[in-house]
Formats: C-alpha cells, structure tokens, sequence
C-alpha cells in the first residue's frame, strides 16, 4: 500500500467506528472535525481582537504573547522532560541583546538580527546543556540558577552591551516594504509566531521524538531500556526551549525597541518558572495561559496596589505577587489548564487503521546459540550477588531463570540488559559481547526487557505506550516530527502498535492511560511494549507476578504463540505451576551461584534445588 | 599580585567565608530534616543586621511587627487545623508557641528600642528579633505542601525569598546599614594584620559549628534531628515528630543566620536585598558539601568566600559571574559523586 492510499484510508476512517468492536468507549467527545472548527474560530477572533479593544490592550496582548513563547520553551523543558530550569530569562537575554547589539551597532536587518540571535542562543544552550544536563533533580535547576545568574550579571559589566544604561533605539521590524513599527503590526507578527510555534511543538510531541521526551520523566532506566538516547533528548529538549526563549527575545526587543540588563535577572527566571506552573506545565497551551495570567495579574497588581493601600512603596507589589504566587502553588500543583480541561469536551480518537507493517529484524536460525552467559561475576562492595554464573541461552526457547528471594536473579537481568555492569566474565548476544555496551545500545541489539516494577508511562495512552518500544525501528527526527513529515512510518508504527495491543487483548482500550490499567494489564502492556522493539530476545522480570489465574493462561499462551514464531524468552519468575509448564529449560540460581541447570522434570527432582527452596532434609 | 597582596586577599576570603560557613550550615541542617532548599536564609540573615542597626538609632526595628502579623496567620492557620481536625485541646498549647511566644519576644523588641542599651543586649535583642521568623514561615507556607518534591519546594522558596525582600524594603526602608564595629581590637601575626573583627568572626564561626557537633552527637534533640534527616518514616515510627523537629531546625538555622548577619554588618554595607547573594554564596558553599555533608560544607563556604576575595581583586564587576561559574564544575562533579536512586522525578 503506497503512503498516499495510507492517509485516504485515514482520513475515511477518521471519526468513523475504527476497526475494533469497543472503539464506541472513545467516540464521546468531539470530532475532530469540531476541534478543528474551533480552534480556527479562536485564531480568528484573536486576529478580529486589535479591531476591537483598545490600544493599550493590544499592548498588553503582545507582551503575553512574548512570555508565552519562553513559557512554552518551559513547559517542554519542565512539564515534558521534567528538568526545572531557572535560567530561562537568560536565554530570552542572551537573544535580545545579541540582536539588539547587530542592529544597533552594525545596522543589521533585524531578520539578520533574528538568524543571529538564534544562533548564539542555541550555540550557547548546546554547551551550557553538554556540561549541565548530566546534573540530576534539583542539582540540574541550582545548575540553571547557577548560569543563569552569572549570564544576567555579565549583560550588566561587559562594556559593549551598555553596562546598566542596555541599548536604545532598535530598529523595528519590517516585513518586505512594511514597517512593523506600531502595536498591532507587531500584534501579528507575535501571534503568528506563537500560533506557530504552538503548532510544531504539538506535532513534535506527536511525533516519535516526542515519545521520547515524554519517557525522559519515567527515568533514565525506562529511557534507555528503549534504546533512546536520554542524554540527547534532553540536550535537544534544552536547545528547543532555549530557541523558543530566543524567539521570544527577538521580538521583545523589536517590540519595546530597548534592552537592559533588569528584565534577564533572577527574578524574570522565576517568573517564566511561575507562568509555565500556573498554565500547568504539562501542557503545551498552559503556557499562553500562565504568561496571560502572570501578564494581568502584574497588571491588576499596578493598578490596585495604589488604590487599595495609597502611600504604600511600589516594592510590595513584589510581596502580593509572591504570596498570590505560594497560595497558588500550595492550592493547585497542577496547574490552571489541567484543572479546567476536566470541563472541556475531550477530541474523539480513532483507532489507527491498518497499515503496511513495519521492518522487521532477521531472526536468529532455531536452536543456534542465542545469549551465552560466561563465568559473569557482580560485587556490591563486599557482597558477591552473581558469582561465576554461566548458561546459554538457544533461538526460540523459553528459559527460566529461578531462585529464591536474594539468589540474584535480577541482578543477573540487570547485568544482561545493560543496567548493570558486570565485574568479571562475559556476555555475548548474538556472536557479539554485549557486557561492555551501554543500555541503549543493547536494546537496540536486539534484547527487549520488562520491569518487575513496572515502569510504564501512567499518563500516556496504552497506543503511545507501545509505540514507545518501536522507537529504535523508527527514523523520523526532530524537524520531521514537527513538521509531520513522516506520516506514512508514523501510520504504520500506530498500526503496528494496535495490532500487538489486540494480540496481549488490550485492544478494545487504545487511549486509556496506562495508570487506569489493572496491575495484570499494565504488565501484558509492559510486553506489548517489549514486542513493539521486535527483539530477538525478550527478557522478561516476573511477568506473572500480579496476575490472576485467566490472565496467567492467556500470558503462558501468549509466550507459546511467540516461540512458535521463533521469538526467545528469557523470564525470571517466582510461580513454579507457570514455569514447570512452559518453559523448555530452567536455570537455577542460589546465593549468587547457579547451582542447577536442565528440564522442569530434572529441575523438579533436582536434591539440590529441594534443598535451597525448602531447606536441607533433616 | 604580591604575597602581601594575596595575604590580605586570603584575611579577606576567610573571613566572609567565615560567614557563608554559618549560613550554609544553617541551610543544610534546614534542607536534611525538612528538604526544604530555604532560599531566603540570606534575607534572615540581612533581617537581623537591620534590626540591629534599627536598635542602635533607638528606632523600633520593624521586625516587631513583622513577627506578630506573621505569628497571627500561623497561629490562624493552626488554630483552623487543629479545629477542623476535631483537636479542640490543642488549641491552648499552640495558641501559647504559635501567638504568645512571638508576640512576647516582638512586645519585648520593640519596648527596648528606645533605650540606649550596651552592644551585648543590643545583639542579643536582634537575634532574638528574627528567630521566630522562620519556624513561623514553615507553619505557613511549607508545612501545608510538606509532602510535595524537592523541586517545588525550592520554587516556593525562592517565591518566598522575593516577598520577604519586599518586605525588608517596607520594614527597613532602601538605605544601606553598616552597624558599628564589635571591637577595635587588632592582631598581628607576623606581618599580617588581622582586625578584631575578623578574628571575631572566624572565632565564632568556629565555635558554632562545634557546638552543632556537639549538639547533634551528644543530645537526644540533635539525635531526632538527625534521625528525621535521615528517613522521615522511621523517624516517625520511633515517636519523632517531623513538623517539631522542623521547627527545631527552623529556629537553630535562623540563630545561625542571625549571628552572621550581625557579625557581616560592620564590615559589610548591608541593603534590604543584600540577602539574595548573600544566601547564594552560601548555598553555593553548601552544594560543595552535598547539601548533606557538615565538614564538607564550612569547607566549601570557605572556598567560595576564597574565590570570591581573589575574584573581586582581578575584576569587582565580575565577582559575581565567576563565583556563580564556578558552580557550574562542582555541581557536575557532584552529580556524579553522589549515587542518586532512580525513581527521583517519577510523577
């Protein structure tokens, strides 16, 4: 099927029943066809708006459109990949005053101004976020703290930029033979920019890359389980967020035509902070609404102040915003959007229809060694958890790996996928060592795994879920993500994805989110996920723990069908009834060691393994 | 730069290193048993240097009535609580901690400022001026979100720190304060020149950091802080309350605090805001140390206050720049010194 037919048959089943029967629990809501309608309305009235309010209105609409720009770079950065920067005005800073300094002192185009100040932003987001973005939880935001200040300082002590005094009389923008000197000229050319930098953050985040930011909170284990690359995401993240914040420094300085150090201090930082928490930092369009409110609320706060406590210093509006500022945070962690999306209709979904499948790997030939396991020793400090272990592992088996409470058995999971480090010995996937490569690089080899504690996306659909494991199979980038360039590999990874929901019986519920899942569901999820990756190997960490009866069949049938398919299955598992009845071998592990090997029968009558389970004969 | 030079840059260093070695102690003692990042320690800091100056122009420092407006929202707020949690009995014990406490130290404050009192009392009076301050803030504007993440914590603090240094401007005014000078005593060793109040303060930074050792090894309180700093949970189950031991470390960080503010105000111009940079140099000190780590953290205050004597000889204007940059390698080294559960920022 060629792309073109692809997107046809979309389009026709795009609002329609979907190709599962319970498509009808999704089809409450609105079309999409709705949606569109109204957000074209919104553009429009918003477009109507400096036809109607007065001036000083459209001032203060082009000032929130400004904030909105690097509240938005902060709701990706924060909201998204949960790195809480402070240094956001900085960047803002950085751009305003490297166009400020082009134009003024060189007579450059403000276009020019606009290259270069995206430019250096993004130059300087890319160190500062090579040397920072390793820093984790709270060291990661006193880091943005950290740079943040020493940059608003140096716009005030580097000579060329005007000390405290800043730069006056930056030339206006203009487009082709317009000026766009005046407030409503300049009303356009913000909005349009926030609409649509509004629209490519959407589509990103649509996208497979944006799949990936959205892991980046989960941990960096999740992320590299899945073969992404946390520490570039974030880096990419970070430049974007920086690049919003440049955008919107650009036309800052254009609009108010004056830089000076003051506005790209330590409190603007906070300030942005404030406005993509009070939107709801989740979400993309929290952030027009926190720059709205913050906007007004400074506003409101300057006009009343005086009026309500006369004679009182100016300086105590900072105090009333503070305050309003901790009320909020300590009523509503949320966020304002968040909290009002709950009375808003939701967009119906459809189930994504059948598509070409995606690539898929050369399996190995059955019965050729798979995984061999090769003497592989594991210390914490004095304490030997896997000590000289070794075992093989043949295409299209299912192995177990058993033992009781403390025998290492997932310390030797971690040692294979990469999440630990093994001290001595081998381990080698496929003819290749693998026990020197990073996480990522091993899932991309070829070994998908699960999380004894689950380690799904609790507000991300079941459909985006297992589209999460195909991101090594994927290709589109940044750029095709935000501009959906790649329709046709994204239809096919969404089709890829429904099929295998169906196949672990999750398909009649593609967009409830994973937390909503009864514990048994979100672990066949959890293997759907795995799945998704088409391993060769799939490491599974007690996937029958937590499931009942019916469940624990049908994911006993499910590993068989899979086998069937040549598929190799490695579990570690605590319910002897699962494993006696599917697994080909089983490995036997005891204080770090493996102390037998063979068929669940020669396993079952082993004395050795009577012994360690139920203790010595006395 | 000659030796002389680099040695009275070093007098210099160690001396306001000194000082960030009693805030950022203050600041990691707050951090470990509340996990509240308190920004605003700084301006507790410059609150008490400006009372101190208030009380030496015999005016009523406007500390006073800072305490007893914010002891009346504590005391509503707990009051409210205590009610609605069907706790009437309570009401009298906190109604005692919460209202009468502060309002007898702001009542006492402020009856003593028109009397020419001599230094000691005068200092006395400032620093017990501000010791409710913090605890009181914690009841307000902490304890109601105690359980959310580190990360929004430190943002209401910071929050915190911007009304307080508004509030500094209306209780202080905008001038900058330089109190009078603790003694006139100087010192030479060998050719250098140490002024009384130099040694002072590095006598009393010393001195205070011992008695917090002793404090936590040899006391049951310091062993219920530093249990609670160590697992909430487990301190808990043994009977230890968090919100008291908070409040402990609260009022032991702002002693600390407040004797720093008054040993850097006659050497030191003191304004409303000076608490902002005031609180990040030390903070600064307190990250070297792991934000957990005693030792480690007077040794990185004094680094900083190194840096920043040497920084401000090559270039003033960049002082601030290149303390701040240089924060940027230890936290990396930092990062990766500590070893960091995985699940720190799930949702």
């Amino acid at each position: 099927m060629s792309s073109s037919s692809l997107s046809t048959v979309r389009d026709a089943v795009a609002g329609g029943g979907g190709s599962t029967a319970a498509a009808s629990r999704d089809s409450a809501g609105l079309s999409p066809a709705a949606y569109r309608l109204g957000v074209i309305a919104a553009v429009a009235l918003l477009a109507l708006a400096p036809l109607v309010v007065q001036s000083f209105t459209v001032t203060l609409l082009n000032y929130i459109g400004v904030y909105s720009l690097a509240a938005l770079g902060l709701v990706l950065l924060t909201g998204i990949g949960g790195m809480v920067s402070f240094g956001q005005a900085a960047f803002v800073g950085v751009a305003a005053y490297a166009t400020a300094w082009l134009t003024t002192r060189h007579a450059a185009s403000p276009w020019l101004g606009l290259a270069f100040a995206l430019v250096v932003t993004g130059l300087l987001a890319l160190v500062l976020g090579a040397l920072t973005l390793r820093l984790k939880g709270h060291f990661l935001s006193l880091g943005t703290l950290a740079w943040g200040l020493s940059i608003s300082f140096l716009f005030g002590t580097v000579e060329g930029l005007g000390n405290f005094n800043g730069i006056s009389q930056i030339p206006p923008v203009s487009l082709g033979p317009v000026l766009l000197a005046g407030t409503v000229p300049m009303f356009y050319l913000i909005w349009s920019v926030v609409a649509l930098s509004l629209l490519l953050a959407a589509n990103l985040l649509r996208s497979r890359m944006g799949r990936a930011m959205r892991v980046l909170r989960g941990g960096n284990i999740l992320a590299e389980s899945l073969g992404i690359d946390a520490f570039r995401i974030r880096l990419a993240l970070f430049v974007i967020a920086a690049l919003l914040a440049a955008l919107s420094g650009w036309l800052e300085a254009h609009l108010s035509r004056y830089v000076s150090p003051t506005p790209y201090g330590a409190g603007p930082g906070i300030e942005y902070l404030m406005m993509a928490i009070i939107g709801g930092s989740g979400t993309l369009f929290g952030a027009v609404v926190g720059a709205a409110v913050i906007a007004l609320l400074k506003n409101a706060v300057q006009d009343w102040f005086p009026v309500l406590f006369p004679g009182a210093p100016g300086q105590l509006q900072v105090v009333a915003f503070a305050t309003l500022f901790i009320l909020f945070l300590q009523r509503s962690r949320d966020g304002l959007v968040p909290a009002l999306a709950r009375f808003l209709p939701t967009v119906r979904r459809s189930v994504p229809p059948p598509a070409a499948p995606l690539a898929r790997r050369a399996q190995p030939t059955r019965g050729e060694v798979l995984l061999s396991v090769d003497g592989v020793q594991r210390r914490f400090g004095g304490l030997v958890a896997v000590n000289g272990v070794s075992f093989d592992v043949r295409a299209g088996e299912i192995v177990a790996l058993i033992g009781p409470n403390g025998a290492g058995k997932s310390t030797m999971f971690n040692l294979l996928t990469g999440a630990l480090k093994v001290n001595r010995g081998r381990v080698i996937f496929a003819g290749e060592e693998i026990s020197s490569l990073p996480q990522r690089a091993i899932a991309r080899a070829g070994i998908a795994r699960t999380f004894q504690h689950l380690k799904l996306r609790p507000h991300m659909t079941l459909l985006d879920n297992v589209l999460l494991g195909a991101h090594p199979r994927l290709e589109a980038g940044l750029v095709a993500g935000a501009l959906t360039l790649r329709r046709d590999e994204e239809a096919r990874a969404r089709a890829e994805a429904m099929r295998l929901l169906e196949r672990v019986g999750l398909g009649d519920r593609p967009f409830e989110r994973a937390g909503n899942l009864p514990l048994g569901n979100q672990r066949v999820l959890e293997i759907a996920r795995a799945l998704a990756a088409d391993p060769a190997l799939l490491v599974l960490d007690e996937p029958a723990a937590g499931l009942r009866r019916q469940e624990k069949t049908a994911l006993a049938d499910l590993l068989r069908s899979l086998r069937a398919e040549n598929l190799t299955v490695l579990l570690v598992e605590h319910d002897m009834e699962f494993v006696m009845g599917l697994c080909d071998r089983i490995v036997v592990m005891d204080f770090g060691s493996k102390i037998a090997e063979g068929r669940p029968e020669a396993i079952r009558n082993d004395a050795r393994v009577q012994e360690a389970y139920l203790g010595g004969v006395v | 730069m000659d030796l002389d030079i680099a040695t009275l840059l070093m007098v210099d260093g160690i001396t306001t290193g000194a000082v960030y070695v009693l805030l950022a102690i203050g600041m990691v003692l707050i951090f470990t048993v509340t996990r509240v990042i308190f920004v605003p320690f700084g301006d507790i800091a410059v609150y008490a240097a400006l009372t101190l100056s208030a009380l030496e122009a015999k005016h009523a420092p406007g500390t006073a009535a800072l305490v007893a407006a914010v002891a009346a929202v504590a005391t509503l707020m707990e009051v409210t609580s205590l009610l609605r949690h069907g706790k009437a009995r309570a009401v009298p014990r906190a109604l005692a901690f919460y209202l009468a406490l502060p309002l007898a130290v702001s009542g006492t404050v402020w009856a003593a400022s028109g009397t020419d009192w001599p230094m000691p009392v005068r200092i006395a009076l400032a620093i017990v001026a501000v010791l409710p301050l913090a605890p009181l803030l914690d009841r307000i504007v902490f304890r109601p979100v105690a359980d959310a993440s580190v990360l929004l914590l430190m943002i209401i603090a910071v929050a915190l720190h911007f009304a307080l240094a508004g509030i500094g401007l209306l209780c202080f005014g905008a001038e900058g304060v330089r109190t009078q000078p603790l003694t006139e005593a100087a010192l030479t060793f060998g050719d250098v020149l140490v002024s009384g109040q130099t040694a002072l303060i590095v006598v009393a930074a010393a001195s205070f950091s011992l008695l917090l050792f002793l404090f936590f090894n040899h006391t049951l309180t310091g062993k219920a802080l530093h249990a609670t700093a160590v697992n909430r949970l487990g301190a808990r189950l043994v009977a230890i309350r968090p919100e008291r031991a908070g409040t402990i470390a609260y009022l032991i960080g702002s002693l600390l605090a407040a004797i720093s503010g008054v040993l850097i105000a006659p050497v030191t111009t003191i304004f409303y805001d000076s608490g902002f940079l005031l609180g990040l140099f030390a903070f600064v000190g307190a990250i070297i140390g792991g934000l957990t780590n005693y030792p480690g953290t007077a040794l990185g205050a004094l680094l900083v206050g190194l840096l920043g004597s040497y920084a401000s000889f090559f270039s003033s204007s960049f002082k601030e720049v290149i303390v701040f940059a240089a924060l940027v390698p230890v936290l990396l080294w930092r990062s990766i010194a500590t070893t960091h559960s995985e699940e720190e920022i799930e949702e």
